[in-house]
């Protein structure tokens, strides 16, 4: 059995509140509040990547799997934000903490599936043999066109993920991923910001996607909603998820711990990662955890996981979701998030 | 000129049809209304349509629709005049039978706007460029300023409009054709988000896929075809000044008074001898206006109507029985000729729940933009 040896997550202490955005926009934030479910998001500093997301969610996850860094065979970090085209964002997050150069390296893509993605591999090599620890994240510091819908939503953070053999803090009891060719968002090389089609993004594509692998799982796996104490989903807004997990029979109960969306944003290739984060911190030995994300083009990953003992055990080696959710944290202007997000023309 | 029936009729569900394209809605709805009077071949079809050029980049759709029906080789052409495409699809059908040219036709409409078009920009195209697209205006705009006019006017409350939308929806949750399920109330409609002042997200039609079909033949033909044909006894088509700027009163639709003046003169009768009809309501301010133009109520009363249960179901001119296009729904090119199915099953009394007892004579009521282009049609029990 191969599972989760070590967890850990960064969300950017910079925030924009929905109200500061729309009054740019001549938008009612109420609108945006009851439409969406959204109330703030999280922006990434000047200094802020991809990169440095994933090394401080890496970090953490080290410190709970109480390994040499050094044993982590393979790294891959999926992200639809990577600061290069061309230059790996996973070589620069080794040398920062310590492994390799004995290790395999690959950035991964599939819009905000690129998490899950990185996971799915990591658990594959580990449970072939392959490799005894891997490590697979996902983080993004996504662009929303201004004045865009995605505009409200589109946040930084990310987790990062080890898998191994022994030691497990979550058992990984099943995977499923669900995959067609639905082009519902997408960014061609060299434009700055994505487009998206509108509400051919709901029906067509998460929704289709994430049910379709949800029951995937659930018919691979033989068990029901009721199974389960936690369910995560990939959460692009507030309202998505509620409504997909009602529509798989789910409670509120259960998507709630997951459901972190409202005041971190859409995280991409970070959500579900990230909400999963959040269910682990709280999570009580032998209770399952459904975890479904989405990525545009279009695709899901499923996983089943099983808390364990040493879960309690670890977690409280490194920060939780939460306290960096409602800990300090830094609101900006409409002008400063813009100046932060490069969105101001600056001659070079 | 010869009399002409309505033999047959097919229409798709309206709604997002994610998975239909805009021929295969066509080929859907059409094949369904030769299906259903048994007919092979066809002399010509009518396809209105507004925007196909700019929603899928596909313009000639006569002969594509044509062929993908299997009719090949049959006359065909696309008809345009913005909302009131499918109308005046109908129109040329109706002109074509009638005047003893062709004995079999198909009058269709069909638009498919949800494969990632700028929605309100494509729309716009039926605005004055120059006089009114230029500086910005899109529709809900345009008939947020006939609203304002009317309410200035008359006294028409934000609450009277909301009224229209509560009706339709009422009717259209009985319809399962129909884009919208479930009711709304006043209230609902009253909360919802500010489109255009006065107008709100629930007194605005949607954004639809679908289409319709009707088949056309000389009423002397009929029963080879079915036991209740319906008859056309009126057509009229009119327009107004483009520009609402242009017009005398933009609380007044002359297009849809004087298209309907023609209808009723030629199907001998006047607004008091209509049993239901099928209104443009693109907006709910629309329907009080056209209903006021049709002469269905007295000039400045029509807000009252629908609050008061006069045009609703069981009501003394029950309109829009079929959802309206805010329930029903709205692929545009398509509503002309939905709203004539409408009829034609009211005057069938195969209605289901929605039936108006015994309906003999239905009016159809088909608006282009802001009210520049309106085809009012007449029909009647045979």
């Amino acid at each position: 059995m191969s599972g989760i040896v070590g967890y850990g997550a960064h969300i950017p202490r910079n925030r924009i509140k929905v109200e500061e955005i729309a009054r740019q926009w001549g938008k009612n934030p109420e609108t945006i509040r009851r439409g969406l479910l959204l109330e703030e998001k999280s922006v990434p500093g000047l200094d802020e990547d991809t990169i440095t997301i994933s090394v401080e969610a890496a970090r953490d996850a080290i410190d709970r799997a109480g390994i040499d860094p050094s044993r982590i065979g393979a790294v891959y970090i999926g992200s639809e934000s990577h600061p290069y085209a061309v230059k790996p964002s996973g070589t620069v997050l080794i040398d920062a903490l310590g492994i390799g150069p004995e290790v395999h390296v690959a950035d991964f893509e599939f819009a905000c599936k690129a998490g899950t993605e990185a996971m799915f591999v990591a658990l594959g090599l580990v449970e072939a043999g392959r490799v005894e620890y891997a490590l697979g994240v996902g983080a993004d510091t996504s662009q929303g066109a201004p004045n865009d819908a995605l505009e409200f939503s589109a946040s930084a953070g990310g987790a990062a993920y080890i898998f191994g053999k022994k030691e497990l803090l979550a058992e990984v009891v099943e995977t499923y991923s669900y995959t067609s060719d639905t082009p519902d968002f997408w960014r061609r090389e060299g434009e700055f910001y994505p487009r998206h089609g509108g509400r051919f993004t709901g029906e067509p594509a998460y929704f289709k996607h994430v049910e379709a692998a949800s029951r995937g799982i659930l018919k691979k796996t033989g068990l029901k909603p009721e199974d389960f104490r936690f369910v995560v989903f990939h959460m692009p807004n507030g309202k998505f998820p509620l409504q997909v997990g009602k529509t798989l029979g789910f409670k509120k109960e259960q998507i709630d711990t997951g459901w972190i969306v409202p005041t971190m944003g859409n995280t991409y290739s970070g959500s579900s990662p990230t909400g999963l984060a959040a269910v682990l911190d709280v999570a009580d030995p032998g209770e399952l955890i459904l975890i479904t994300s989405f990525g545009s083009g279009a695709g899901s990953d499923s996983f089943v996981l099983k808390a364990t003992d040493l879960l309690v055990e670890r977690r409280g080696r490194a920060r939780t979701v939460r306290s960096m959710l409602d800990g300090p944290r830094h609101y900006l202007t409409y002008g400063e998030y813009a100046k932060y997000r490069e969105k101001i023309i600056v001659n070079d | 000129m010869r009399e002409v029936a309505i033999v047959g009729a097919g229409m798709t569900r309206f709604g997002e049809l994610w998975q239909s394209s805009l021929r295969r809605m066509f080929t859907d709805a059409a094949s369904e209304a030769l299906a259903s009077a048994g007919v092979k071949q066809v002399d010509s079809i009518y396809v209105g349509n507004m925007s196909a050029g700019r929603f899928v980049s596909q313009e000639h759709l006569g002969p594509l629709l044509a062929g993908e029906l299997g009719q090949a080789g049959a006359a065909a052409v696309r008809v345009e005049s913005a909302c009131a495409s499918g109308g005046v699809a109908l129109r040329q059908g109706f002109m074509d039978v009638a005047s003893g040219m062709s004995d079999l036709v198909l009058a269709t409409g069909v638009e498919k706007m949800t494969d990632g078009a700028d929605v309100t920009e494509a729309l716009a195209t039926a605005a004055d460029q120059e006089l009114e697209a230029y500086h910005g205006i899109t529709f809900p705009g345009l008939y947020a300023m006939i609203a304002r006019a009317h309410m200035q006017r008359y006294g028409t409350t934000e609450e009277d409009l909301a009224w229209v939308s509560v009706k339709n929806h009422r009717h259209g949750a009985m319809n399962p054709k129909a884009q919208f399920g479930r009711e709304v109330t006043v209230e609902q409609v009253m909360a919802s988000t500010p489109v255009a002042e006065p107008l709100r997200l629930l007194h605005c039609s949607p954004v639809s896929d679908g289409a319709a079909a009707v088949l056309l033949c000389p009423l002397d033909q009929a029963a080879r075809f079915t036991d209740r044909p319906i008859q056309i006894v009126g057509s009229g088509l009119a327009t107004a000044p483009m520009a609402l700027a242009d017009r005398e009163d933009p609380a007044v639709l002359d297009a849809v008074h004087r298209s309907a003046v023609k209808a009723y003169e030629m199907a001998g009768i006047g607004p008091a001898d209509v049993d239901l009809a099928e209104v443009h309501d693109c907006f709910s301010i629309a329907e009080i206006c056209c209903i006021e133009a049709l002469g269905l109520v007295e000039k400045g009363t029509g807000r009252n109507a629908a609050g008061e249960g006069l045009t609703a179901l069981g009501g003394r001119i029950p309109v829009n029985t079929s959802g309206g296009l805010k329930s029903k729904g709205h692929p545009v090119g398509a509503t002309g000729v939905a709203q004539a199915i409408e009829i034609f099953e009211q005057l069938r009394g195969e209605a289901g729940d929605r039936q108006v007892l015994d309906a003999k004579v239905g009016l159809t009521q088909n608006m282009g933009g802001s009210g520049a282009s309106s085809a009012v049609h007449v029909f009647r029990r045979v």
